[in-house]
């Protein structure tokens, strides 16, 4: 059951975790920034993810390039299905990107990057969350190509996934901000946290009520028994979670909510995991049909055995050189 | 609308547009970033305070361009998923490993470091600072390596078998990598890069001298660029033309098109400097060519045969207008660049290179021309390639998504009017900081950086702030 398809299947989903969580806080910073019109509080907000947003981004590149290479099948039939939703977020993340320079680079269209940078990094989220609830809710493939129209991707269901990640990377911006800033933003922050967690707790609920009424299979994995053994841990899990998230929230714990919610994405990652397995294209393409020749899996295991802890280890000291609280005026202290 | 349109011309008019946006930023910043490393170890090692101003004022314009290149390259990693799900199918297994090479040991690597190169250098001093500008320009030349190997392997296959499912594999991924035309496109893209850098350079130096020929900054800055001018361009100029040979030794129909040899000369093959190629007659019209030259060039000798379109069936002709307008152009530059570059050697020698404004205007001129090259050679080298995505393997027909014309239109005009607004906007903010000499105290990127870098500059300059540096 272990190979090396199952290996890298596994290495895929913990590229496109890393970047969740990574870019999660920097987009949901950015979909936070109307909600703090000041000029000094926006600059501070920027400043502490400036230093990081394009190693965050990083990941990204590596979760479609890696799909592309360790899964082509799986790339070929995905990435026509999801035209549009990856043109959308693609040019959000344009949109984003360029903003964290050009907004320095001029005093009188700073407002114009600054809506560039909050409205990218929604188009971004939203595309992003549309597409996840289009794998999940299922892909018409015709040999080894899409063979589904262009609007499928559009349904109640995907625009849920939509809506719920917006909440979740909004949830990340914000205790990310609680944990790097001080004052009257950050007070703001934390205010933000506690509606934005509510909003997160109500889009998990919706989506797992839903997804069972997806496919019968998606409720039998979760529901029949022995698998409930396995899978009724993960609600118990984020129940716990949340409660510990609500009291450092409550306590004014400054670090700690920024890793509890990483816990609560983390949660619910797994349990996108458990309704996954085995597919890749949910219920057409499993992970063993999509892979690469082991030949180009092999050659590619070599490089990431060495390459990723090196990447997360200076990764970790680009980090540290950062850390800390960011003040106005005069970035990192 | 747009259901007449042909979905293939679509989706390569959308990636040779998306691409020839992307590339003008790593052809720059490839070289920007080794330019930047010299300037930073010169200050090291001098401690001369013009190397700072001179570092902390070109990477304020290595972050605007690194950053439009960062964003427009992720669109190109998933251009191939979305418009050329068939070739992703079929060659991902050859392609993908070698972009995932790309990612993890290039990629990671600028992004993981450019946050302590752009706002760093207070916080980690000066020594752990040029280690991490060390690893971002050694991150934008693995970054070419894996990437040139990539279209290298398309252009000139080896290594590979096919499986049952119609996928390339590699059967040895030494040959892979390493493949025939692969040697030839690296050396001659990375030389690229730095002249592109050396004439952007150049051409800012030139500027403001042109109104102050007595700035520190920009009469360094200009010297180090002609220097790059005066000893790379020929260099260049030689592996252009080991590349060609090689070129025709793999693909020799690009060579037809480039050459415009619709006709066979079993006796010498002219050199056609100028004319007008028409693909559907088949001839150049109105060329002007010196007789024999062809041959002397590609197979050094005078009277060597060589073959023509004529003996290729039409449907794998590539299309020979573009091919060969585009690689005049890049020849033409190519020969315009060394021009400048024996022309400042002369003015050097007559101790008015700081002075001539003959030298700076022309220097001035050229500031673009880099770009202008690079484009050229670029859409040389994938025109000359079609109509194969592999050559002579794989159809660019037979590599598309199942695309509807509507679909990869609107994404194309979307692409087009974004690239358009946010891209010149870079380009105004580039020009913008290019305006403004290097000046004494110069800040690194975005201003909101502690503006005092005391105790750890290695030496203090004497000169009043504000004054030019």
């Amino acid at each position: 059951m272990i190979d090396i398809a199952v290996i890298w299947a596994f290495i895929i989903a913990f590229a496109v975790f890393v970047y969740v969580v990574m870019d999660g806080f920097d987009l949901g910073l950015g979909m936070l920034f109307p909600l703090f019109p000041k000029k000094e509080d926006r600059d501070v907000m920027m400043n502490s993810v400036a230093p990081v947003w394009d190693g965050n981004e990083t990941w990204l590149v590596l979760g479609g390039g890696g799909l592309m290479a360790a899964f082509p099948l799986a790339y070929a039939v995905l990435m026509p299905a999801l035209y549009t939703p990856m043109i959308v977020m693609l040019l959000g993340l344009v949109f984003r990107g360029v903003a964290f320079e050009f907004r320095w680079r001029t005093t009188r269209e700073r407002n114009l990057w600054d809506i560039a940078f909050a409205g990218g990094s929604l188009m971004a989220t939203l595309a992003q969350g549309v597409a996840l609830g289009a794998i999940l809710q299922g892909i018409v493939v015709n040999g080894r190509h899409y063979g589904g129209g262009w609007w499928d991707w559009l349904t109640p269901f995907s625009v849920l996934t939509g809506l719920a990640l917006m909440a979740g990377y909004g949830l990340l911006g914000a205790t990310w901000l609680v944990m790097k800033t001080e004052g009257e933003l950050r007070d703001q922050a934390y205010r933000l946290s506690w509606w934005l967690l509510f909003a997160m707790l109500a889009a998990i609920g919706l989506v797992s009520i839903a997804t069972p009424f997806l496919d019968a299979e998606y409720a039998r994995r979760w529901f029949a028994w022995p698998n409930l053994i396995l899978t009724a841990p993960v609600p118990i899990a984020v129940a716990a979670v949340t409660a510990l998230l609500m009291r450092s929230l409550a306590a004014k714990k400054d670090y700690r909510p920024f890793f509890l919610s990483l816990l609560l994405f983390a949660l619910s990652y797994a349990g996108l995991g458990i309704s996954m397995w085995p597919y890749i294209v949910p219920r057409s393409i499993t992970i063993w049909q999509a892979a690469s020749p082991d030949n180009s899996l092999h050659f590619m295991s070599y490089g990431v055995a060495v390459l990723v802890p090196i990447i997360l280890g200076y990764t970790a000291w680009a980090y540290y050189v950062f850390r800390g609280k960011v003040r106005a005026g005069a970035g990192y202290h | 609308m747009f259901e007449g349109f042909d979905p293939v011309i679509l989706a390569r008019a959308q990636f040779a547009f998306t691409m020839s946006f992307h590339i003008i930023f790593p052809a720059f910043s490839i070289g920007l970033a080794s330019y930047l490393a010299v300037l930073e170890a010169l200050w090291l090692w001098t401690g001369r305070d013009v190397f700072l101003n001179l570092f902390n004022y070109w990477l304020k314009i290595f972050a605007v361009a690194f950053g439009m290149g960062v964003v427009s390259g992720i669109v190109m990693s998933y251009q191939f998923g979305t418009n050329w799900s068939a070739f992703s199918d079929k060659a991902g297994p050859i392609i993908g490993p070698l972009m995932a090479y790309e990612v993890l040991t290039a990629f990671f690597l600028e992004a993981g470091f450019l946050g302590v190169m752009l706002f760093g250098l207070q916080r980690v001093g000066p020594r752990l600072h040029f280690f991490a500008t060390l690893m971002v320009a050694i991150g934008t030349l693995f970054s070419a390596f894996w990437i040139l190997s990539a279209n290298s392997w398309m252009q000139t296959p080896a290594g590979y078998s096919i499986n049952d499912a119609g996928q390339f594999v590699a059967a040895d991924w030494w040959k892979v990598i390493f493949n025939p035309s692969f040697p030839y496109r690296l050396v001659h893209m990375v030389l690229a890069a730095y002249l592109t850098t050396a004439f952007v350079v150049g051409a800012v130096g030139a500027w403001h001298l042109l109104k102050d020929t007595r700035l520190p900054g920009p009469r360094v800055m200009f010297s180090m660029a002609m220097w790059m001018a005066t000893l790379v361009a020929p260099l260049q100029i030689l592996a252009g033309d080991q590349h060609g040979l090689n070129t025709l030794e793999h693909q020799p129909t690009k060579i037809m098109a480039m050459e415009g040899h619709f006709e066979s000369h079993p006796h010498g093959a002219p050199l056609i400097l100028f004319g007008i190629p028409s693909q559907a007659e088949g001839k150049v019209n109105y060329a002007i060519e010196v007789p024999k030259l062809g041959s002397l060039i590609l197979k050094h000798d005078l009277n060597a045969p060589m073959a023509g379109l004529d003996t290729v069936p039409r449907e794998n002709w590539p299309p020979v207008p573009v091919t060969f307008w585009s690689f005049r152009i890049m020849v033409g530059i190519g020969f315009l660049m060394l021009g400048l570059g024996l022309l400042s050697l002369f003015m050097r020698f007559r101790g008015k290179f700081y002075e001539s404004r003959l030298l700076h205007g022309f220097a001035l001129a050229m500031g673009p021309a880099g770009f202008i090259a690079v484009l050229a050679g670029w859409v040389t080298t994938e025109t000359g390639r079609q109509p194969f995505t592999v050559f002579g393997l794989l159809r660019t027909s037979d590599s598309v998504s199942p695309l509807a014309a509507p679909a990869v239109a609107s994404s194309l005009i979307a692409f087009a009017i974004v690239y358009f607004l946010v891209f010149a906007a870079g380009t105004i903010y580039l020009l913008r900081l290019m305006a403004v000499p290097p000046h004494h105290d110069e800040q690194g990127p975005a201003g909101h950086v502690p503006s005092h870098a005391a105790g750890i500059t290695p030496a203090v300059g004497a000169t009043a702030s504000g004054h030019a540096s």
